[in-house]
């Protein structure tokens, strides 16, 4: 006979909203190992999906994800130059926020190195890659951008041709996908005001040096275009994205543009341990602080809730005590109670979990292995919240059902 | 040469117990000198004053209160010499002790005959067996119909007869009930007591039941009178 199964049925209600309470602990505990676990997945999403072989970011930096990476776009020939070096791609990647709709709109801008590539890689559900070297552009489904539609980005325009799912930079932004020279036209957009003062301003400062006061030519070139400036730095991207010809030693590669003073290069897993040793390493013991102190409550709430029922059946434990059950047949009954209350409080939470991850603002990524390591741990503190219990019990004297 | 008839064995045997609650000057003593023995099929009533010793010999003999200084005996075989416990008490108690009690104590969370087959689970009955004896020994009492009750649904006396069955579960040597129909009417307490005696006398087990209902005393076989610790035994 299982006792304690008859005595939850002769509780259910108590039972039951106590399993609820533990089963949404349970959830938030599950929920954040989910979110731990998106965490990654967005982060190294791109660095995945972009397939590059190296990266090659701005010298002494760890960019372009974990910090601001600025190397000049003509690093994508000399680049090509390197024996072994199949295609070198300018990379640009930078987080905006903008109004649409009157709405602001967060999203990542990603330049894609037109015409080589033009995000044939970028899984699709919607749409196509880009077709022409400005205003087109794909988006993430997360920024709610329809297809066809389009999206004023500084001074310009530009139409959604293509929608992806799930692509999210390691913010949780969505993705966009621009040729490089939009991208950077988006980046370095600045208002017309903006560029007279600077045009006025080095015509101000061409004026006061003797060659400028000598070469009126000079100052007719300082007040016009920036592009029409020598002296002026050219244009920069955020990294050089490098694929490797089939066979080729990376390390030769390597030690190659490793003599290069002004650049850094990173494989591919080099690049993912800096996301995930530097932006994700932070929350993910905050998310594992959280965790801990959740299931410190859950194991303290199932303990105080059995050592309750152990209280309210001490009369019905002193009495099978008296006519000679073994301890077993007693801890059996609070431990059975406890690992019930923790198994339901487990299912309940995997099902509550089913509807209300996908509606989280960020990815909550449950994975098979989490699952279980989280079920090993219910057993362990629903066996530790019965001890409580079970020492209780076994601290009852028989002749205790003899009290009024 | 053979003996003509074996030597009965008494259902308990008690000698010179001693009990003393406290110490210094907090000190009670319970039981002074008790010597009793009781035999098979034989039903002994225990009258006395409050607090005149009744329950302290009665959850001494039940193995749940140790005496200071005398010694148990149960079908025999010594269980107690002073505090110390010579057996396993709960294994004991499990095999071959029965417990009424006034308030019938039934499990609330199990039915009637779930509350008489826990006590033969504990015992190493196997679950189908057990039920089946559950409720023979409901229907020997006339509760089988009320076999599926949780006690909540039984009157106070047909939860009685659900502890007496339950207390008969194991075929007991000793029965020990304190005040088993305190609880009951006048009528339906006699019909308890009655139950007792044809128990003891049809499965020869040793019946003491702790009582103040001297409209009873015919049912006993023997009289036990406790006053200030000290015991004297009368036919009624």
């Amino acid at each position: 006979m299982n006792l304690a199964v008859r005595d939850i049925r002769h509780n259910a209600g108590r039972f039951i909203f106590t399993t609820v309470g533990i089963g949404m602990l349970l959830m938030i505990v599950m929920g954040m190992g989910g979110i731990y676990r998106g965490l990654i997945h967005e982060a190294t999403l791109l660095v995945d999906r972009v397939g590059a072989d190296l990266w090659i970011v701005q010298g002494s930096t760890r960019g372009p994800f974990a910090e601001i990476s600025r190397i000049p776009a003509t690093l994508e020939d000399r680049v090509r130059a390197v024996p072994g070096v199949a295609q070198a791609r300018r990379f640009v990647s930078h987080t905006i926020q903008r109004e649409h709709n009157g709405q602001p709109l967060r999203m990542v801008v990603q330049g894609l190195s037109w015409p080589e590539d033009r995000g044939d890689w970028v899984p699709l559900v919607a749409g196509r890659a880009l077709r022409q070297a400005h205003y087109e552009m794909i988006a993430d489904q997360s920024l709610n951008l329809p297809l066809g539609s389009s999206i004023r980005l500084g001074k310009d325009s530009y139409q959604v041709v293509g929608l992806t799912r799930g692509m999210v930079g390691t913010g949780g932004d969505g993705l966009t996908f621009f040729t490089v020279s939009d991208a950077m036209a988006i980046q370095f957009d600045q208002p017309g005001e903006a560029t007279r003062l600077e045009r006025a301003a080095r015509r101000a400062r061409v004026e006061n040096m003797d060659l400028g006061r000598l070469q009126p030519l000079l100052l007719e070139r300082a007040a016009g275009l920036s592009g029409g400036i020598p002296a002026l730095a050219p244009p920069q991207v955020s990294a050089v994205l490098v694929t490797l010809q089939p066979g080729t030693d990376e390390a030769a590669v390597r030690r190659t543009l490793g003599t290069w003073p002004d650049i850094t290069v990173y494989s591919t897993q080099e690049q993912k341990d800096l996301l995930l040793a530097g932006m994700v390493d932070k929350a993910r013991r905050q998310l594992g602080l959280f965790r801990v102190l959740l299931i410190i409550i859950s194991t303290i709430i199932i303990a105080l809730i059995i050592y309750t029922l152990t209280l309210d059946k001490i009369r019905d434990i002193a009495l099978l005590k008296l006519i000679g059950a073994r301890n077993g047949v007693i801890g059996g009954l609070i431990l059975q109670q406890a690992l019930l209350m923790g198994a339901f409080g487990y299912l309940l939470a995997w099902w509550i979990g089913q509807y209300a991850f996908p509606h989280f603002p960020r990815l909550v990524l449950i994975e098979p292995s989490d699952l279980v390591s989280l079920a090993m741990i219910v057993v362990v503190i629903s066996t530790l919240a019965s001890l409580l219990g079970i020492w209780k019990a076994m601290n009852v004297e028989p002749n205790t059902v003899l009290s009024a | 040469m053979k003996q003509a008839t074996d030597p009965i064995i008494p259902a308990v045997e008690v000698t010179h117990l001693r009990k003393v609650y406290g110490s210094g000057h907090t000190e009670v003593v319970a039981m002074r000198d008790a010597t009793l023995s009781i035999a098979p099929g034989e039903i002994v009533g225990m009258f006395g004053p409050s607090g005149s010793g009744k329950s302290t010999l009665l959850t001494a003999m039940a193995l749940i209160n140790p005496p200071t200084s005398g010694r148990i005996s149960i079908g025999g075989k010594p269980v107690m010499d002073g505090p110390r416990a010579l057996v396993d008490l709960r294994a004991f108690r499990r095999e071959h002790l029965g417990f009424v009690f006034q308030k019938a104590n039934l499990i609330p969370f199990l039915t009637a005959l779930e509350n008489v087959q826990i006590a033969l689970e504990v015992n190493d009955t196997a679950p189908k067996a057990a039920r089946k004896r559950a409720m023979e020994l409901l229907d020997y009492l006339n509760i089988g119909p009320r076999a599926n009750n949780l006690p909540v649904a039984l009157s106070g006396g047909e939860q009685q007869r659900v502890a007496v069955a339950r207390a008969l579960a194991n075929n007991p040597s000793l029965i020990l009930a304190d005040e088993p129909t305190a609880a009951l009417d006048g009528p339906l307490g006699r019909q308890v007591m009655e139950l007792f005696a044809k128990i003891a006398h049809e499965r020869q087990a040793g019946v003491i039941v702790v009582t103040h209902d001297h409209r009873t005393l015919d049912v006993f076989d023997r009289i036990l009178d406790v006053e200030d610790g000290m015991i004297q035994s009368r036919i009624p």
